[in-house]
This record gives C-alpha cells, structure tokens and sequence, in this order.
C-alpha cells in the first residue's frame, strides 16, 4: 500500500517535470533544472554502491569525470558523434572499476571508503595533469548532441534529454533490486557474512555493483560534457562526488525516490537560500544537519515515507484510539480492521 | 553412512585456542547435538565445518570428500547449510526475498528455483501466508522459521543448526525442534547447537559436550541426559567435584 502511494506521488512528480519546459520558465530555473537531473543520474548510479550493496564510495565523480572525458577526447579530437563515444566510455568506466575494484573490495566499510576516495583524487588529478587532457583548462568544444536528425543544442532539449536519462535509469533500478542480482546485493548489505554462508559469492557481487555503478556514471558523464560543451577537471572532484553521497543519504539510502528527492534538495536548497546571500551555505548546512537529525534514516526511505506512521500519530494526538489502531495495523500490513 | 565426519580438529584464533582435537561425526538421518556452556567452542566447531575458520589440524570429510580446501560459498551448494545463531535474517527483505536468496548457489533454472520454493513452503505452511511481509516484522519463532527454511531452500546434505530456541517461547520452541525432527527424518543430517541442553537431549540420538573447547563427553543422548558431568561441563569443575569426592 504504502509503495502504490510512493508510485503515485512518484507520477504526479513526473508529469510535473515533463511539463516544466513548456510552462516558460526562464534559463535559471532550467538550467538548476538539469543540474539536478545529472546528480539524479549520478545518484542512482551510486545507488547501486551505497544504496544496494552497502559500500560507502566517497570517488564516483571519478566515473562521471570519465564519461565526460571520453566524450570529449572522442568527439573534439577524432570527431565521433557524441552517441558513439557513449560505449568506448563506458567501457572504460567498465574498466576503471574493475581495476579500482579487484584489489579492494575485500576491504570494509571505512577502508574501502579511503580507497574510493583515492581513486576519485587520481582521476582528477591525472586529467589536470595530461596535455592529452586540455590540463587545468579541459576539452572545449564538445559538440552537440545528435539523435538521428535531431539536433540538441538548448537548455530545454537537455533538459528532457536527461529527463529520459533518469527515467530509463529510475527502470533500471528497479528491476535490478527485484532480481537475483538486487536480492544478493541487499543481502551482502544486511548481513556480509550470512550472505557468503548462503552460497553468495561476496566479493564478486560487490564487483557487480561497483561495475553497475561505474555504467551510469559514465553515461551521464558523456552526456554531461555534451551539455556543457566545455568540461574542466574542478567538475569532477571531490566536492562532485560528496555531493552524490550527501544527495543519496538525504533522500534515504537505497531508495530510488529518495534518491532523486535527495538529488533536488541538494541543489535546489542552496540557489532558495539565495535570499541569505553570503550566509546561504551556513543556512544550507543547518538544513542539512537538522534533516539528518529529524529523520535519520532519509527523508524518503526505502520503507515508503511513513505516511501510515504519521496519520497514527496524528490520530493519536487527537485521541481517535480506533483510527490509531486501524492506522498500526495498516502499517503492519494487517488487512483486517478491529 | 556419515554424512559429516571431524577428527582431531584443532582451531586456533591467533594465539588463542579455539577447540583442539575435536573429533564428531553426523550420520544420515541423525540428529545429533553439540552442546557446552558459553565459549565452549561450539560454534567454532560449526564455523569450522562451514569453512569461515580454517583449522590449523585435523580432517574434515563430507560425505567421503575431503572439505579442508573447499570454499565457504561450494560448501553451501554441496548442501552443507547452517542455520545461524540469533537467526540472521534480513530484516528489511520481504520473506520471500530471504527464501530465495538462501537457494543462491545451489543453481538450477528459474522453474527449478521456483519449485524448490514451492516445496519448502509447503513444509513450512506459515511463512506462504507472509511471503510479501519484511522478515524484521516476524515474530521471534516465526524468524526462527523462516531462518530453518532458508537452510531447506538449499537442499542440505547437512543441516547445522545454532541455538534454533534461543530467545523464544517455550512452545515455539517445541514446534521448531519438531521441524528438526521431521526434517532429519527426511534423511538429511541434523546438528543442533544447543545451551538448552534438557531439550536437546530429548530429540536427538546422540551428543558431544563441549567444554574449554574439548569433547568431554559423547553419546547416546538418553544415557548423557541422567549423567552428572554434563551439568559439570555447564558449571565448572567445582560443581563436579562433590559427586567425585563421594
């Protein structure tokens, strides 16, 4: 019951966001629009990392900063249409993790969570580095992106571009926790040891998920450097990748909503509290903070938003005893009503 | 025939040792128990059979193969199973999630996999009713359920079962021992960990008592339920010694 609510909400929302480019809204509002489309896609990206598998991965900007750089490589310097490069960088996200991925995932928690760091640091600092690269400037130039005949050059076609991005992402997602795949992950998450005691190969799966991950990231990357036309190394940094963590804690880890609400807080928040002016990341942070304190486990958890829980409390409070009761027993699960 | 078979297992933890020449065999069809007070050494001897600890001497066959290089996860799909000690379900998957994880090595298609689920629910009748529900919101007994059906979904040879009536009602944990008993009656192999040890004696056919991480005291369970050393093993020597001096 709770999840058909979830869904239902989940709609409204989507047909909200596909009307926005026709209710003219100006560059600002669309271009925040897009940027909270990428960490979406970054978010569910990870999701598979933090969310599923229960690994906390601190450089995923790394895969993005791929992606992107791949792109860019490709399509200014060899002169592929932007399609094309998805699949070359892909494939070297594909790579990047495994590489990273092999030799680490028998790590834990806290000392993965350096490694992946590490990770991010190096890509970046090898971009910044190489001349192949552009250096500290980046690629410009990258050009625009072309389905059959169309052409994508405005705010409003990336904004759907991604739009679809997210959706096919948000299909993705879904059906990979519903499969032997998901299950193995949650498990691996819940219960390390007690997974490998079922016959799951742990170590391997957390590759899968790692693997997973790295697919989406490279995907909104080369998708992001066409956007923009120019990428630069400080888009890939550390800051990136905090900020696809802070958007997956927020919204709930592991869950597919709350990751994109967590996406939309993350970005919106700061351009709302423009009205702070120079105090607004001060006021940013205590959001954030007071959130995490209010509800710790996300502001839409993997367990649905527990809107049965707060209409129990609500009916309790007004001392309703029988609508308490039907409401706790709605959220057990419970069909039968005293 | 034996399905399970341990002799002169020594484990150490480090410098620590865990148990030291343990020697244990399970047969098709037995249930057997192993019991001892509070680090005694019994799960070590489990984890040992399952492969999470690696013994440093000893042989471990099953059913006439030799384990000792045999991963954790190939143990599980040649149906050596354990059901584990505090039930470690997944909390935040439904049951029918927890049921079809626990057949993941064992392989086959999705209508083998289906239909193992099938079977397993048909023995146990009371999780069919829960599938969709998350397995945290079980009762006590009913995660222990679930806990033993997860270890039915893949096919054990070899069932070990850690502490099933820890934390549980007295008559949940009547209904999981006859879960045991039946199961064993089926053929499979059952070794059942237990502190509780009155009840563990009246379903099993034999016993090994644990203590300091030494079998003390082994056999027919009905001739180790009346004897005195086994409340010895539980309490320490001193308890042992008024019966000794006399």
């Amino acid at each position: 019951m709770a999840r058909n609510r979830s869904a239902l909400i989940a709609l409204a929302a989507l047909a909200a966001a596909a009307i926005l480019p026709e209710t003219g809204q100006g560059n600002y509002v669309m271009s925040i629009a897009v940027q909270i489309e990428i960490l979406m896609c970054l978010v569910l990206g990870l999701n598979f990392v933090v969310g599923y598998a229960g690994m906390l991965d601190l450089g995923f900007a790394a895969f993005f900063a791929i992606g992107a750089y791949m792109t860019g490589l490709l399509s200014v310097d060899l002169h592929w249409p932007i399609l094309a490069t998805i699949p070359p960088a892909v494939g070297a996200a594909l790579l990047g993790a495994v590489f990273v991925g092999l030799p680490t995932l028998r790590l834990r928690s806290d000392y993965l969570a350096v490694v992946t760091l590490g990770f991010g640091e190096i890509i970046q600092e090898v971009v910044t580095n190489l001349n192949q690269t552009g250096g500290p400037e980046g690629i410009s130039g990258i050009p625009p992106l072309r389905i059959g005949g169309l052409v994508v050059t405005t705010n409003d076609g990336y904004y759907n571009v991604f739009l679809v991005l997210v959706l096919v992402f948000v299909a993705v997602s879904f059906r990979v926790r519903h499969s032997r795949l998901g299950r193995a992950w949650l498990a691996i998450r819940e219960d390390e040891d007690t997974a490998q005691a079922m016959g799951i190969k742990v170590r391997r799966f957390k590759l899968y998920a790692y693997m997973a991950g790295s697919v989406f990231g490279s995907i909104t990357g080369s998708l992001y450097g066409s956007a923009f036309i120019a990428i630069a190394p400080p888009s890939f940094g550390f800051n990136e990748s905090l900020l696809v963590v802070m958007a997956v804690s927020i919204g709930g880890i592991g869950s597919i909503w709350g990751g994109l609400l967590g996406a939309g807080i993350v970005v919106a928040f700061p351009e709302v509290f423009r009205q702070f002016a120079q105090a607004r990341l001060l006021v940013f942070g205590v959001v954030l903070v007071l959130i995490m304190v209010l509800r710790p486990q996300g502001v839409w958890p993997e367990t649905g938003l527990g809107l049965d829980r707060a209409a129990r409390v609500v009916a309790q409070f007004r001392g309703r005893r029988g609508e308490a009761v039907a409401a706790r027993h709605r959220a057990a699960g419970v069909e039968r009503t005293p | 025939m034996n399905v399970i078979s341990l002799s002169d297992m020594t484990v150490f933890y480090g410098p620590v040792r865990g148990v030291s020449g343990v020697s244990l065999t399970v047969g098709e069809g037995e249930i057997v128990a192993l019991i001892g007070a509070i680090g005694a050494g019994r799960s070590t001897v489990l984890k040992a059979i399952s492969g999470l600890v690696k013994p440093r001497e000893g042989e471990l066959v099953f059913r006439g193969d030799d384990l000792r290089r045999i991963a954790p996860a190939t143990r599980v799909r040649r149906g050596l199973v354990q059901v584990p000690e505090g039930r470690r379900i997944f909390p935040s998957l439904t049951v029918r999630e927890n049921l079809e994880l626990a057949g993941f090595g064992v392989g086959g298609g999705r209508a083998q996999r289906r239909e193992r689920l099938q079977a397993v629910l048909e023995r146990f009748p009371l999780l069919g009713d829960h599938l969709p529900r998350l397995a945290g919101m079980l009762s006590g007994g009913e995660q222990q359920v679930l806990a033993i059906a997860r270890g039915m979904m893949a096919e054990p040879k070899l069932l070990m079962v850690d502490e099933p009536s820890l934390g549980l009602a007295p008559q949940m944990v009547e209904s999981v021992y006859d879960l045991l008993v039946q199961i064993a009656s089926e053929g499979t192999a059952v070794l059942l960990v237990e502190q509780n040890v009155t009840l563990a004696f009246e379903i099993t056919n034999r016993a090994y008592v644990l203590q300091q991480g030494e079998v003390v005291l082994s056999g027919p369970s009905s001739e180790l339920a009346d004897d005195p050393r086994v409340v010895a093993a539980y309490l320490g020597r001193a308890a042992a010694s008024p019966a000794a001096g006399s």
